[in-house]
């Protein structure tokens, strides 16, 4: 499904995952920095195809949740499970379940001394041992659509915030991910950029990916995502569908919230 | 003046000691230095341990006791017994140096935005390939002129091979100047030797500063 989206052929390395059950599955994740409770008894499952928005007051632990799926932070309790399998300790299984989760940032973090093109391939030749010329092949495709091809030989300090972060984008697609996490891609970028980085995250929903995406952007919550989730002070308080949780939200503090974004 | 002319080859052959002892010693001082910089950034907390504790003893010690050790006390206890005095030098100078070299190249490090790394690890880099990939490679470009310092005052600190009996540029210059009267057209002579090798050092540093800053 979202090989035909992005015009790929069939030299998509990984096939979709056999494993049983949802693509997400979090169950009573605690999660303390120091005194700090970040992550109370988080209960969570995505299901392959679908897109849940995560929204929520700043510091009350989205980039947190998001970190501890592909665990750049490791959790003090519960469980998570990509497909059915627990997330591996450090070590190699924990690198090769992380380039099948894509992670896209706030602040780009694209490598500061590869250019546009060495950014997607990296991953694919270094991880997945592809050959040089299969990895620029599919790299200048992914590139394409994203809408940066013609920049595939700058470095990333010549591009625009959203043309960055689109090479971001498809330097996690370039690993064939099943799974693509998102953590406020947007609010770095001045406004008239937020769209070209919002379209191209939508045509991924529309294609079938998988993806948890924290953001305030509620125009792509209603377009994209199947489900959203409300989060304050480190728990998941509510959670809906976009048209439900924006017009007729359930709780006081998504009131509280809503009113405070929507006043901008 | 004549004494040096004459015995040119003797100032030639001190001048390339000096110059091997300073590339030997600058290879070493250079692979090592950064091993130990990714031991103190890395993950696992036995190294990370070993290479501070390594870098505190080195660095808090003189660079002539570490001479001592290697030229006089090491071999009494068996060790390098029968090492040519080229390596001795080198080791006893690569031993010093890389302890300066490691905290250069880690302050590099921490000059490489973190959120780099993290991307390369969830691309799935494993953390020894996200250093050589990522964070190395820039931390380099960020400590081109500090390194090119350590390596300068390294190429100088050779000279305290003399005292072991090597005869590079400053043992010569003591055989020289204990023959002569002329001592001054001496000191000139091998100050300038000294200082083409440290300005061969700084221009190279230049070129690659030059270099990576177009790149990017
Ligand atoms: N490495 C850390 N060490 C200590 N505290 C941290 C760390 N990272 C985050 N925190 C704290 O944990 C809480 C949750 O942080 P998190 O970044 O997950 O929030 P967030 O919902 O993403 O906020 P924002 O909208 O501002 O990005 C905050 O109070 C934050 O200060
Ligand atoms: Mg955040």
């Amino acid at each position: 499904m979202l090989t035909s989206v992005l015009g790929m052929t069939a030299s998509s390395t990984s096939a979709p995952r056999t494993g049983e059950g949802a693509a997400v599955d979090l169950a009573g994740v605690n999660k303390w920095f120091g005194d700090l409770h970040v992550l109370k008894d988080i209960d969570l499952s995505v299901e392959r195809g679908e897109v849940v928005v995560v929204i929520g007051p700043s510091g009350s632990g989205k980039s947190t949740l998001c970190r501890a799926i592909n665990r750049l932070e490791t959790i003090d309790g519960g469980s998570i499970t990509l497909a059915g399998e627990p997330l591996p300790e450090e070590g190699k299984a924990l690198a090769r379940m992380r380039s099948d989760v894509g992670m896209v940032f706030q602040s780009f973090n694209l490598f500061a001394h590869k250019t546009v093109l060495e950014n997607v391939t990296l991953g694919p030749i270094k991880v997945r041992g592809a050959k040089r010329a299969e990895a620029e092949e599919k790299a200048r495709r992914l590139l394409d659509r994203v809408g940066v091809g013609h920049q595939a030989e700058k470095y990333p300090a010549q591009l625009s915030g959203g043309q960055q972060q689109r090479v971001a984008i498809a330097r996690a697609l370039a690993m064939d991910p099943q799974l693509m996490l998102f953590d406020e891609p947007t609010s770095a970028l001045d406004p008239e950029m937020i769209k070209e980085v919002l379209d191209v995250m939508v045509d991924l929903a529309r294609g079938g990916m998988t993806m948890i995406v924290v953001t305030h952007e509620m125009g792509f919550a209603r377009t994209a995502a199947d489900r959203v989730v409300f989060m304050s002070d480190g728990a998941i308080v509510e959670e809906n569908t976009p048209d439900e949780f924006f017009t007729n939200p359930r709780s006081e503090r998504a009131r509280d919230f809503l009113a405070k974004i929507l006043k901008h | 003046m004549d004494d040096l002319l004459d015995q040119r080859d003797l100032v030639l052959q001190a001048f390339w000691l000096t110059i091997q002892l300073a590339v030997l010693s600058g290879v070493c001082s250079l692979a090592f230095g950064t091993v130990l910089a990714a031991m103190r950034v890395g993950p696992i907390s036995v190294l990370r341990g070993a290479a501070t504790t390594y870098v505190t003893l080195v660095r808090n010690t003189p660079l002539l006791l570490m001479f001592v050790f290697v030229f006089v006390a090491a071999p009494n206890i068996g060790w390098f017994v029968g090492t040519p005095f080229l390596l001795k030098g080198v080791i006893a100078v690569s031993v010093y140096t890389s302890a300066f070299i490691c905290e250069a190249v880690r302050s590099g490090v921490n000059a490489v935005p973190l959120g780099q790394a993290e991307a390369a690890r969830a691309i799935g880099l494993t953390f020894g390939q996200t250093m050589t990939s990522i964070v190395l490679p820039q931390a380099f470009r960020a400590v081109v002129p500090p390194v090119a310092s350590v390596l300068i005052a390294m190429t100088k600190n050779t000279s305290i091979a003399a005292v072991f009996g090597l005869m590079e540029l400053t043992g010569r210059m003591r055989y020289f100047t204990n023959n002569s009267a002329d001592d001054t057209a001496i000191f000139l002579t091998f100050a300038v030797l000294y200082i083409v090798l440290v300005e061969l050092i700084s221009a190279g540093a230049i070129g690659l500063e030059r270099r990576w800053r177009a790149a990017r």
